[in-house]
């Protein structure tokens, strides 16, 4: 079973493995050593069309060594477990050869820990036969529905454990479950091809797998209906966004500026980012923090041995704080907030997001449009990205506001603009908070990651509105 | 390890089976804020075992050492539940021979790539002192083993050396992003290109410039193509959108669908690229396969699955995704190329838009063709010249209709990245908002 996989790969019980990390990591001249060891066990199963296309599981047992020396870091990833002071003693002459300068490091308490597994309804107990009926079912409710031309659903669930230590005396392992489903829909009529579709995600539980006929009965006659849907008109509009949209936004426009690795090597950076700032109204406040429970960004420690917080990004509208590595959190003087994830082992940690979200504010969906003679209601992501400047969002859903009320469904339209004008445009946020687990984030090659986004519904002053 | 992995499938039940290995040992130098911050040794390696049991494909893989019971339970768990098989592993096979090994990639020392990289930084600042560069200088060396039931077996080495520079200034809330990179299985000895590229970006964008809303001629750099219209171009020929009917190429091979300057093909046989290879993931042998010739349809891209399904012949496309799984990619796409360079189509356009970043590009109705996004990097061109950066532009469009209808002309081709060689182009008319 899963709990001694370590063990069977490693021939070593947790004790030894325990003593072999601790044994290869003393005795080096370096500034700072880590030891990960992280083992997956998959499955993905995988729709086009009417048929299953692909099914197929997967297991992963790797490791990898870091070391820091002088300020120059060293990295070594591999699979066999053998020979673990060999990789330090490599991973260490790397850090020699790159470090000239002077090592920073915040301070952290070191923390020895064994973090179980708290699980709801666990995937790995679900047989392959249930599960693919589960998602027959989804796909026939697709196809029954008239006017579908294809469909497209991906579900995959990873079970994995990872165990951290480093030369300062941490170690902690740490166990998750990821669970996510895609489903999407496509219809077609002579040329014209419209798309809709759902991403869901949960951390440890199975369950909300198995309650998504209405959801899926939803997507699939939101794609037929598009196809008679008018485009918007494109140009600036006030805007109300559905809590996923404006989790996404969050997390894409605001979250990567806040992430200190991209700031603290550039005096510009830090400059425009500077503590204090005003980036929004007063009514505006934006969190991240792993420590919120129970969602696919949720830990315990990271990837450096840092307790999982929640921190204030923003608070009635001002900066007041940015993610840190150990390293980001020293060089800026700053404390470390438990932000250095890392995909696999076959990556260093770097500064990421966790559960990133709006706090709610206490406005009803119904004051928000109240007084939108025109506007535009965008829900559900569909894609986005930003340039740290500026960013372009593709909304899944959209209607026209007319007069305070939702008026027609639109074709799907992209929302784009400067991050910092579109932040200060954020003039009403709603009381009705709600996450999106559904997405993966991607950064420097390390993608997915999980990561959850949240938020209230909120309005935009005004953005720029186009077709997708 | 692999003949006992199929060994094992076969006595438990599977008809046929394949494994595949595949391992790669990569050095990356990566250079922060325009200094060397880290050296990475990766070495990873793993198996991916299809079996067809009771005319089903089950799929398994692993990066444990070793894990021959492991992975053959694991790909017989799934086979009942899979996708009917619709195909054999390909049976012993002549491969081409194809160059993709380059011993000075092995060999080439730490304190070369940390003067290459530095070199890179050094050379693009001296243009923009204030530019804060991130760079990085990679060697790699690929491994990979293919058998099968039938008989089938391929193996082959490959040797990747990479570079690239981005850097980015910040002036105020505006925010210019530059950057390029080169790729090849030879040793890259030096960067002037790469440089060339990035300096030549930092120059068109040092003033700033304001387009009119509207149609206008378009030029799109090299890069600019590899960005943001070959996504959206080369889905249409994956053999299984085609089978589909979701490729809006579906049915209509043989058609004059293109401009008949307009050729694009696919092909694995070029020496030292980094796609280039004997055979594809799944066994079968490389060649040079046109995608569209002079104008016209000519073929599209099959993995053995979707051939079987589509009752085509399998081309060479199955490639293995990271758990090992085979979808359908293009290998080294060559794109055909005309005479002019980039300021030659400048010239030619006299007054339009040039394109070398688009971002949001994949967002839209990719399968039908359609890009749309924010221009990220790109330039005003006005009598001919380049006159500085635009901003808040956004431009759409269908790479279909565009090589259809609005070629005016292919520049010169290169490499961009590894594996991918194409021209700069104009186009006579393109979508184009612009705030103001």
């Amino acid at each position: 079973m899963d709990n001694d996989r370590i063990d069977e790969v490693t021939g070593l019980d947790a004790d030894s493995l325990r003593e072999e990390i601790e044994k290869a990591l003393r005795g080096w001249d370096a500034d700072y050593l880590e030891i990960r060891i992280d083992e997956t066990s998959a499955t993905r199963i995988l729709y086009r069309g009417h048929e299953l296309e692909e099914i197929g599981r997967s297991r992963s047992f790797g490791g990898n060594v870091r070391a820091l020396y002088r300020g120059g870091w060293g990295f070594v990833s591999f699979n066999d477990p053998n020979d673990l002071r060999r990789r330090v003693e490599q991973a260490v002459s790397q850090a020699r050869f790159v470090g000239s300068e002077r090592s920073h490091l915040a301070e952290v308490e070191p923390v020895v820990d064994i973090v179980p597994l708290e699980v709801g309804k666990d995937p790995r107990q679900v047989p392959l036969a249930r599960k693919k009926e589960l998602l027959d079912e989804y796909n026939a409710l697709i196809w029954s529905t008239p006017g579908i031309s294809s469909s497209n659903i991906f579900y995959s669930d990873a079970h994995k454990r990872v165990v951290f230590a480093s030369s300062e005396g941490s170690y902690v392992q740490q166990e998750r479950i990821d669970v996510s489903l895609r489903i999407g829909a496509t219809a077609r009529r002579d040329g014209d091809v419209q798309q809709a579709s759902v991403s869901l995600g949960a951390l440890n539980d199975f369950s909300f797998v198995e309650t998504l006929h209405d959801e899926v009965q939803r997507v699939a006659r939101r794609a037929v209906e598009l196809l008679d849907a008018p485009y918007v008109r494109p140009g600036v509009y006030p805007v109300v966004l559905d809590p996923i949209l404006a989790g996404v936004f969050c997390h894409e426009a605001f979250g990567h500026l806040s992430e200190a690795d991209h700031i603290y090597e550039n005096e510009r950076l830090r400059e425009l980012m500077v503590l204090g700032r005003r980036f929004g109204q007063p009514i505006l406040n934006i969190v991240d923090g792993a420590a919120v429970p129970g969602l696919r960004g949720s830990y315990r420690y990271d990837d450096e041995g840092v307790p999982a917080q929640k921190t204030y990004l923003i608070r009635e509208g001002v900066l007041v704080g940015r993610l840190h590595s150990r390293e980001t959190a020293a060089k800026m003087g700053e404390r470390p907030t438990g932000n250095a994830r890392a995909l696999d082992y076959r990556f260093p940690p770097i500064v990421r997001m966790t559960n990133t979200y709006i706090e709610p504010g206490d406005a009803t969906f119904e004051q928000l449009i109240a007084d939108i003679k025109e506007g535009v209601y965008a829900c559900n992501w569909y894609g986005g990205t930003t340039s740290m400047e500026m960013f372009t969002f593709s909304a899944g859903e959209a209607y026209m506001i007319r007069r305070g009320q939702v008026t027609e469904l639109l074709r799907p339209v992209k929302l784009t603009g400067n991050v910092f004008e579109t932040l200060m445009n954020i003039d009403g946020i709603g009381r009705d908070l709600a996450f999106n687990q559904g997405g993966g984030c991607g950064k420097a090659g390390q993608m997915p990651l999980p990561v959850s986004n949240g938020s209230p519904h909120i309005r935009i002053r005004q953005c720029v509105v186009g077709e997708r | 390890m692999l003949e006992a992995i199929i060994e094992l499938a076969l006595r438990r039940g599977a008809q046929e089976a394949e494994a595949f290995y595949s391992e790669v040992e990569e050095t990356p130098v990566l250079f922060e804020a325009n200094r060397l911050k880290q050296l990475n040794a990766r070495q990873v390696s793993g198996v991916a075992l299809r079996v067809i049991a009771g005319g089903r494909l089950g799929a398994a893989s692993s990066s444990r050492r070793g894990d021959v019971e492991g992975l053959v339970e694991m790909a017989l768990e799934s086979a009942p539940y899979g996708p009917e098989a619709r195909f054999h592993f390909p049976a012993a096979d002549s491969y081409p021979s194809v160059q993709t090994y380059d011993p000075q990639v092995e060999s080439f020392s730490l304190d070369d790539m940390v003067h290459l990289g530095q070199g890179l930084i050094d050379a693009v600042r001296r243009e923009e002192p204030e530019l804060v560069c991130d760079a990085s200088v990679r060697r790699a060396v690929h491994r990979v083993v293919g058998i099968n039931s039938n008989g089938g077996r391929f193996e082959y080495r490959r040797t990747v050396f990479s570079l690239g520079v981005h850097g980015t200034l910040v002036r105020g809330t505006d925010m210019l992003f530059v950057g390029d990179g080169q790729a090849s299985c030879q040793a890259i000895r030096d960067g002037a290109t790469v440089v060339q590229e990035v300096v030549r970006q930092i120059l068109w964008a040092r003033r700033t410039a304001v387009v009119r809303t509207g149609e206008m001629p378009v030029v799109f750099t090299a890069q600019g193509v590899a960005g943001a219209l070959v996504g959206p171009l080369a889905t249409a020929f994956s053999g299984r959108l085609a089978h589909q009917g979701q490729s809006p190429l579906a049915g209509r091979l043989g058609e004059p669908l293109y401009d008949q300057r307009f050729s694009l093909w696919d092909d694995p046989t070029l020496p030292y690229r980094t796609g280039s290879r004997i055979c594809d993931d799944e066994g079968v042998a490389s060649r040079r396969l046109p995608l569209v010739d002079g104008g016209v349809v000519a073929h599209f891209l099959y993995d053995l699955q979707t051939a079987g399904l589509a009752g085509a012949e399998p081309t060479g496309h199955g490639s293995r995704g990271p758990g090992g799984q085979v979808g359908i990619s293009p290998s080294c796409l060559v794109f055909a190329e005309g005479e002019l360079n980039l300021e030659d189509l400048v010239r030619e356009v006299r007054d339009g838009l040039v394109v070398e970043q688009l971002m949001g590009a994949g967002q839209g109705n990719v399968l039908g063709g359609d890009f749309s996004g924010n221009v990220l990097l790109g330039y005003k061109i006005e009598g001919g010249e380049v006159v500085g950066r635009v901003k808040d532009t956004v431009v759409a469009g269908n790479v279909h209709r565009l090589l259809a209808e609005a070629l005016l002309a292919l520049g010169r081709g290169r490499w961009v990245g590894g594996s991918l060689y194409v021209p700069p182009i104009a186009f006579a008319r393109l979508s184009v908002a612009a705030k103001g």
